[in-house]
């Protein structure tokens, strides 16, 4: 077995390197099932991160991922459809991603797998979007229900606000985001 | 769903904690609540599976992006992505970003005093080919001053960004130049505890890659997590 490469720090200076026009968008905006997801991320003194680069990884809205590994033939892919969206922090600590919600992959509720970059992170922080609609759902997620501390299980569940999703991350302190040891 | 083999776990010492008080910068970025171990499911053994379309025919030539070549020492980088049993990595996106011979990067908020070079962006993307070789040609990066602590430098590198086969196997690493004497005050590099490990962030000089009066060569394997060997129970 050979050992892995380390992880290093994204560092500051990414912008030139990663960010890609129209990362940000899964789906086009007049998709009759389009969802925004908004957030901001939070270091431990409460400041903005006008540094950091969200990832986010998905399934189609029938709970496909368009990869050779999900070889459930039954569910279709969706041509234009990828599931991966990429969008770096602005000068106010926001992202934003527009999206569908991904159907269920049994036993696990809808979710949108997230990764999180930035200077002073020598390695990526893994964490989930569930979504508020899914009440039943995220009942029987294994993940969810695996965490007694309500105010920590709720860190991972999108919050609706003004016809759009809020999903802040706070890598630190009191409010830190549920992140997985992946 | 049935049982999905998952990813194996890096042996400890292999990435550095998050919490480094020698990297001012994680003081109030790494977080301290422990981390939710995640049985792998299907979300994290998928991830995005590129194919041709965002590639241009330059980029993975980072001296051809501009009208003129850039200055500095002209270098081909190039090595294979494995996985953690030496397997071969195929078709998969690598992505580098790295600053310019002075030691300065195409970005508004680096400050550094030194010259911008106008035929030097400093980004490329290639994919690898059947057996996981990635080949970029560029120039040697710089080392540059950063604010961490009193006169503190960077060694010269350059960014790598991968995401493997799966969202688990994503890694974002540094790959370092051999006997580069700000290794010891560099507490990036130093975050790797295992001596061991941070040699597997330093590239190799190699003659045969070299191309005579042309370009040096540096080759670096990159090795992404290995695979479990059966499937877990669901």
């Amino acid at each position: 077995m050979l050992g892995s490469t380390p992880s290093q720090t994204v560092g500051p200076f990414f912008a030139f390197g990663l960010p890609y026009e129209g990362g940000e968008r899964l789906v086009e905006p007049g998709d009759p099932d389009a969802v925004r997801i908004e957030g901001t991320v939070f270091d431990g003194a409460g400041d903005p991160l006008d540094d950091a680069l969200i990832e986010i990884w998905q399934a189609n809205r029938l709970g496909r991922y368009r990869h050779p590994e999900d070889d459930r033939d039954d569910l279709p892919l969706e041509d234009g459809f990828i599931g991966f969206g990429r969008c770096p922090t602005d000068a106010q600590g926001r992202f934003s991603f527009v999206t569908v919600k991904p159907g269920a992959v049994a036993p696990e509720a809808p979710h949108i797998n997230v990764i999180v970059l930035a200077r002073g992170l020598l390695r990526h922080l893994f964490t989930r979007i569930y979504f508020p609609d899914e009440a039943d759902a995220n009942a029987a997620d294994p993940l969810l229900s695996s965490l007694d501390d309500e105010a920590l299980r709720a860190t991972l569940i999108a919050r609706p606000r003004d016809g759009v999703l809020r999903f802040d991350i706070h890598l630190q302190g009191e409010r830190q985001t549920a992140f997985l040891d992946v | 769903m049935t049982g999905v083999a998952g990813y194996r776990r890096d042996e400890p010492g292999t990435h550095p904690a998050y919490d480094t008080p020698e990297y001012g910068s994680t003081r109030l970025r790494a977080p301290d609540r422990p981390l939710i171990v995640l049985p792998h499911s299907l979300s994290e053994i998928t991830g995005p599976v590129y194919g041709h379309e965002r590639m241009g025919p330059l980029d993975d030539d980072l001296t051809r992006q501009h009208e003129g070549e850039p200055l500095g020492e002209r270098i081909i980088v190039t090595g294979r992505v494995l996985d953690g049993d030496g397997r071969p990595v195929r078709n998969a996106l690598v992505e580098i970003w790295q600053c310019n011979a002075a030691g300065r990067y195409v970005h508004q908020v680096d400050q550094h005093p030194a010259p911008l070079d106008p035929n030097f962006s400093g980004a490329g993307r290639c994919l690898t080919d059947d057996d996981g070789r990635y080949r970029f040609i560029t120039i040697k990066p710089g080392a540059y001053p950063w604010g961490n602590h009193e006169n503190a430098w960077r060694p010269a590198h350059i960014h790598f960004s991968l995401f493997g086969t799966a969202f688990a196997t994503r890694l974002v690493s540094q790959m370092y130049f051999p006997g580069d004497p700000l290794f010891e005050y560099d507490p990036i590099f130093q975050s790797v505890r295992d001596p061991r490990a941070r040699e597997r962030m330093i590239a190799r000089f190699d003659l045969p890659t070299t191309e005579p009066e042309w370009a040096l060569g540096y080759q670096w394997d990159i090795v992404l997590r290995g695979r479990e060997a059966t499937p877990m129970e669901p």
